[in-house]
């Protein structure tokens, strides 16, 4: 059952199309991710579904109601959602009050905002920052107190900005683990805008990707990852491999594509003649000494043209007539001695291109 | 020389036994400047978060006006007051003119700049993120208000302490439209100027050193406030 959804909703500022004709439906109990580069309209989205800014056409519509036509009913829609802002600011009192703000707007009684308060700050780990001023903390800290001033009010809806932009890697761990076995446990319906394209995938149930105020491209996690529909989600999703080519002949689903003079097999519907984009992710690149024995259709030798080092990872960029970047780990970049102009053959399977028809 | 140690000791000596004349005096000045400053925070706040928190067109105008009038001169406001309480005025069967209530509307007017200007300025210095915060939180529009009213705390008692400053020392629209009657309608500033005419230095003094001490108090109070922050 549709819970949130937008239809036509643009957003102008300035003179300028932040978000162009937006049409979303998030079911209930959805966890949705919004994933799209800096800037590209992820949080007016947010706010927009949050009524804290009208849309300049378009309407949003909440649990079946058109919240665009009354304030009244913006205030009531924004009472059963609570919304986690990119950046979260705490009022300038005690992390209980902080808290207990959100359920005294809601109307309740001194007794029970006092059970609920201590309830969630239990739940989020800051019992015993109850009486300090809130400005005193952390980032991760305050984090957490904006996390629990919104679950406190027990929403249906919950938006979440960046919730773990601004942290340090192992502080970010905790607020994601936080977050998603809060979103398990008050199976709750969830809005998440995330630049963070490993993020979306790890918490989300679906995914739009959002680029320059249009939505390009929507559908599961594992789809929008593997399959991206254009060039910018596929420079989004990480498709580090991203070459132009002409598919010169094929037969029932397998074509032969023309890469700047050498012939790759890939699995595409598209026909004979038609320029294409091959999308090839890193990690399905095989760096070996030799030629692989293997059911791989793709072998092509090349020479190293540089390596970098990230942890455990080695990336490794081959020219085999076009650059083509590969991941292995280090040990085996140790063994193979992937120094630059190293001859390697770099192998992929057909089923593991991506190929985009080109427009 | 002498004759200032002379004016000082009696001064003194005036404070410390409580003179009837002195303390009547003084409590009268801040009886009006109290309620005055109290009537016009009751006025200026809301009205305050009103021009604040809506976009109407001519704000900004509105605004830079408001504060071309954080300096304007108290004998005009006078002036202004009393032609409005005057027999001939339009609120003259109030017969207002030459009271301590037409001394309370005069500085609610001379006050109300300061405080409206200074409001304003102190909810635009409060982050946009809690006014975002607050309305994801449910409130409405009045609780968002209040939540960002608290955070500019510091600086609205500031604005309100300022007003005071300038409600107790001002002296042209108090003997304009006070008249300076004994016993009525004198306060600090109009008795000061009186008995320095009249060659009471000592009473004069006295007064004076009783309006420097309250100077004094608001510095500290303002002080703190802002160590506070």
């Amino acid at each position: 059952m549709t819970f949130i959804a937008t239809t036509g909703v643009w957003q102008k500022r300035d003179g300028r199309d932040i978000l162009k004709n937006i049409d979303i439906r998030i079911d209930r109990g959805e966890v949705f991710a919004l994933i799209g580069p800096t800037g590209a309209g992820k949080t007016t989205l947010l706010r927009l579904i949050d009524m804290l800014d009208r849309p300049s056409a378009g309407k949003i519509i909440f649990d079946g109601a058109d919240v665009t036509a009354s304030e009244k009913a913006r205030l009531e829609a924004r009472r059963r959602t609570a919304f986690v802002l990119q950046k979260p600011v705490v009022f300038n009192a005690s992390v209980y009050d902080n808290v207990a703000y959100g359920l005294k707007w809601h109307g309740e009684g001194r007794r029970p905002v006092g059970e609920k308060v201590d309830g969630i700050l239990e739940t989020v780990g800051l019992a015993e920052y109850k009486k300090r001023n809130a400005r005193t903390l952390s980032g991760g800290e305050v984090q957490r107190v904006a996390i629990a001033r919104a679950l406190a009010v027990k929403p249906e809806l919950l938006l979440l900005d960046e919730p773990t932009a601004n942290l340090d890697p192992v502080s970010a761990s905790k607020i994601e683990d936080l977050i998603w076995d809060i979103i398990k446990r008050d199976d709750l319906t969830v809005v998440m805008a995330t630049h963070d394209m490993s993020q979306g995938q790890r918490l989300s149930d679906r995914i739009s990707v959002l680029v320059n105020g249009q939505i390009v491209q929507s559908g599961g996690a594992r789809e929008v990852f593997t399959s991206p529909r254009n060039r910018e989600v596929a420079e989004f999703v990480g498709m580090e491999n991203i070459i132009d080519g002409t598919i010169i002949s094929g037969e029932t689903g397998l074509a032969v594509i023309d890469i700047y003079g050498k012939a790759i097999e890939a699995v595409t519907e598209c026909n004979v003649g038609e320029g294409v984009l091959v999308c090839i992710r890193p990690e399905d690149v095989t760096v070996a000494l030799s030629k692989l024995s293997s059911s791989a259709r793709n072998c092509l030798a090349g020479t190293v043209n540089w390596t970098a080092y990230d942890g455990p990872i080695c990336r490794v960029q081959i020219d085999c007539g076009f650059p083509l970047v590969a991941l292995v780990t280090r040990k085996s970049a140790d063994e193979l001695g992937l120094l630059k102009g190293k001859p390697v053959y770099a192998t992929f399977k057909a089923v593991s291109i991506h190929v985009i028809k080109r427009h | 020389m002498t004759e200032i140690w002379h004016g000082l000791t009696k001064a003194f000596e005036l404070i410390f036994t409580f003179d009837p004349e002195v303390m009547a005096i003084a409590g009268l000045s801040l009886r009006i400047a109290v309620t005055s400053v109290l009537l016009a925070s009751i006025i200026c706040l809301p009205l305050g978060s009103l021009i604040h928190f809506r976009s109407f067109p001519g704000k900004r105008i509105l605004i830079s006006l408001i504060q071309t009038f954080y300096s304007i001169p108290t004998v005009t406001v006078g002036l202004f007051v009393f032609v409005l309480f005057s027999r001939s005025g339009p609120l003259g069967g109030l017969n207002l003119l030459f009271t301590p209530t037409v001394m309370v509307i005069g500085q609610i007017l001379l006050v109300m700049p300061i405080l409206l200007g200074l409001t304003i300025s102190a909810l635009s210095g409060v982050d946009r993120t809690i006014t975002d915060t607050a309305r994801s939180l449910g409130a409405s529009g009045w609780q968002t208000v209040l939540v960002v009213m608290k955070e500019a705390r510091f600086a609205v008692m500031a604005a309100i302490i300022l007003g005071f400053g300038r409600a107790i020392s001002e002296v042209g629209l108090a003997l304009m439209v006070g008249g300076n009657i004994k016993g009525f309608t004198r306060v600090i500033t109009t008795a000061i100027s009186l008995e320095t005419s009249k060659g009471d230095i000592e009473l004069s003094m006295a007064l004076g050193i009783i309006l420097i001490f309250i100077a004094l108090i608001i510095n500290l109070v303002l002080n703190r406030i802002q160590q506070r922050r």
